[in-house]
């Protein structure tokens, strides 16, 4: 297939998302709206976790702790300023801040600026973490999202402690806003993935030692990864506040980075596709998994609802993957035209890409 | 500070220490043996706590009974768990053991919320733990005294097992090389599935001394220890038992005692000792007793 055609079918297919959204920005009620925006900020954040845990194969905890960093700066930012006295009670809000915000029309700088105080973030425990390896780099990211919880909780003229910060302003056309951000988001780590230093990744991933001797730059290669994976990360925090428009530290516990784990992992490690794909299943699947939560009335039987049930049935379906079904959905494998186009024409053979075909 | 309030603090931070010092042993024998940080293991002390609260508080069975049945019953479901969970995963990649295990923490956790439900309860602490001790003219509570002698007690018969008994020259031989083990005829999965069960029963025994602590217990208590006992252990250096010890007692007395000296930094507790384990993990990621990875290529 030529490759102007197979670019004409990607911004055909990308008209056609955005002629839905426009649809859904005028039809849809606000629950479907708010499941529609969770399920873009998962994309957002699910991808850029992809990047470094499943393309490059460095095990990091820690994007929470990013997504926090985002979240905060953006809402900092934006927050007007009658807003940041009625919230800052009790201890006022550190100076420059505390006298000047954004206009809200300003919001992509906010958004940009939250993204780049969370790449400055991954970039200063990057340092330290990316010379561990394996489970170590694992528990040093998670110290870092800890850490970064712990300030969020203490430093209260920056943050307002555990109360958290309320009453950030609606985004007019939220949905455009997320799902573009989606959009950025997986065409700039698809191209990135799909340029030599994506393949210096996969090379690192597959065996450092080998890539080492190849020549790759292992520490340059992994830390370019983290922050890349660290901004979008903090740019997803940002969208998720505008959408809850109440940020709290307790919105960037490790949950998160468990959720993003699951996302990952259902949809294949190392597949941007498969970490698309899965982010809107699972935003879907937990609407839907309200049902194990509610009562249920069995004629003269009567089960109580009970909340909590939901993460039960997560947690088991992630143990339940990776015993039984390790490869995930892809597999590693990304979506294609080429691939597409094989399918209709019926031809033998496939033509995914084959990207991890062994991992260890 | 007066010299009272330094003993007492000295003593809190012993006993708390000596509670990390009982669960770091569980990540410690399970990493030295399997090369997994066991994330579970923080819950399955919470889920030792449990079992005592309802033996005691609700089935009202005396001590002398309810300890042992709880080391038990934990030891059961330490062992559980690596069958279901990580026992299939044993030739994988080791990141698909941790994800596994990430896994098992949380649904420990939420099984815990489902069943037990999020709200506080609390926990029967026999009188002997209750009642305040005179030591050295100070006055502190017979907790601060009894947790770090019954945890001796429980380390000492640890290193016995280890050191002196068949399967502690097992347990060892499979840290070291677990191929050669196998070669020598030794059922591998056994002593594996035997080293979940003591650091189960451990953990179990750290889960119910902590609860005479802080008499407090809910389902999501075992995180926070759970990760300083892991920091512990890495301070100590993974995989080696002793220095798991020497570890928690350390990070015990440096929370305890930091808080003490300054009191404004008590919200900056939990930060301080993962900064510690990072720190620990750049400068000398073999811990103070560890020895030094071979790295194969």
């Amino acid at each position: 297939m030529k490759s102007i055609y197979k670019t004409g079918l990607t911004l055909a297919g990308l008209a056609l998302l955005f002629l839905l959204i426009g649809w859904a920005n005028g039809h849809l009620n606000e629950y479907y709206s708010r499941v529609l925006n969770t399920a873009a900020i998962y994309i957002v954040a699910a991808v850029s976790y992809n990047l470094i845990n499943g393309v490059a194969g460095q095990f990091s905890l820690g994007p929470n702790g990013f997504m926090a960093i985002g979240a905060y700066v953006t809402t900092l930012l934006i927050l007007p300023v009658s807003q940041k006295q009625a919230v800052w009670f009790l201890q006022p809000l550190v100076w420059p801040l505390r006298a000047y915000s954004l206009p809200l029309w300003l919001f992509p700088v906010a958004l940009l600026a939250g993204g780049a105080a969370a790449a400055l973030g991954a970039f200063l425990i990057g340092i330290p973490a990316l010379r561990l390896r394996g489970d170590y780099l694992a528990i040093a990211t998670f110290g870092f999202g800890e850490i970064i919880f712990v300030l969020a909780n203490n430093i209260i003229p920056l943050t307002n402690g555990p109360l958290g910060i309320k009453g950030i302003p609606n985004l007019p056309y939220l949905l455009w806003v997320t799902w573009g951000c989606a959009v950025l988001t997986v065409l700039a780590v698809t191209s990135l993935v799909n340029s030599s230093f994506g393949r210096a990744l996969k090379a690192i991933r597959e065996d450092e030692v080998a890539a080492e001797a190849m020549g790759v730059a292992l520490f340059r290669h992994k830390m370019l990864a983290l922050v890349v994976s660290g901004f979008f990360g903090g740019i997803a925090g940002g969208l998720l506040a505008f959408l809850v428009s109440t940020i709290s530290p307790s919105a960037f516990t490790f949950f998160m980075t468990f959720t993003l784990l699951i996302i990952i992992v259902l949809g294949g490690l190392g597949s941007t596709t498969g970490a698309v794909v899965t982010a809107v299943i699972y935003t879907v699947l937990q609407e839907l998994l309200r049902v194990v939560e509610s009562p249920l009335d069995l004629g003269p039987v009567h089960i109580p609802g009970i909340s909590g049930m939901r993460m039960v049935v997560i947690s088991a379906l992630l143990i339940a993957v990776m015993l039984f079904y390790r490869r995930g959905l892809f597999g590693g494998r990304e979506f294609s035209w080429d691939w597409l186009w094989q399918k209709w024409t019926k031809r033998k053979g496939t033509s995914w890409n084959q990207t991890a075909a062994s991992r260890s | 500070m007066s010299l009272q309030e330094f003993i007492q603090q000295l003593l809190n931070g012993l006993s708390l220490g000596s509670l990390y010092a009982l669960v770091a042993i569980g990540y410690t024998m399970v990493y030295g043996i399997l090369r997994l940080i066991n994330f579970a293991h923080g819950d399955i002390f919470m889920v030792g706590a449990y079992i005592a609260f309802y033996l005691v508080g609700v089935f009202y069975l005396p001590w002398w009974l309810s300890l042992p049945l709880t080391l038990l019953l934990t030891a059961g479901v330490g062992v559980l768990i690596d069958r279901v969970a990580y026992r299939p995963l044993r030739n994988e990649p080791r990141i698909s053991l941790l994800i596994t295990a990430v896994g098992v923490s949380f649904l420990l956790e939420n099984l815990g919320l489902v069943t037990v439900g999020a709200r506080q309860k609390g926990f029967p602490v026999p009188g002997m733990m209750a009642s305040p001790v005179r030591i050295l003219g100070a006055q502190v509570g017979g907790v601060s005294i009894w947790v770090p002698l019954i945890s001796l007690a429980f380390l000492l018969l640890l290193l016995w097992v280890i050191y002196r008994t068949k399967a502690g020259m097992a347990m060892r031989a499979v840290s070291r090389d677990i191929e050669a083990t196998r070669l020598m005829g030794a059922d591998v999965d056994r002593i594996i599935a035997f080293t979940f069960a003591i650091g189960s029963a451990l953990a179990a025994a750290g889960g119910i001394l902590w609860s005479f602590k802080y008499p407090q217990i809910n389902p999501l208590m075992g995180i926070y220890p759970g990760w300083k006992a892991f920091t512990a252990a890495v301070v100590g250096g993974i995989g080696n038992p002793t220095g798991a010890m020497i570890g928690g007692v350390l990070i015990g007395l440096v929370e305890v005692l930091t808080v003490a000296f300054f009191p404004t930094l008590s919200g900056y507790r939990d930060a301080f000792v993962f900064s510690i384990l990072i720190l620990f993990l750049l400068l000398r990621p073999t811990g103070l007793l560890g020895e030094p990875l071979k790295e194969k290529v």
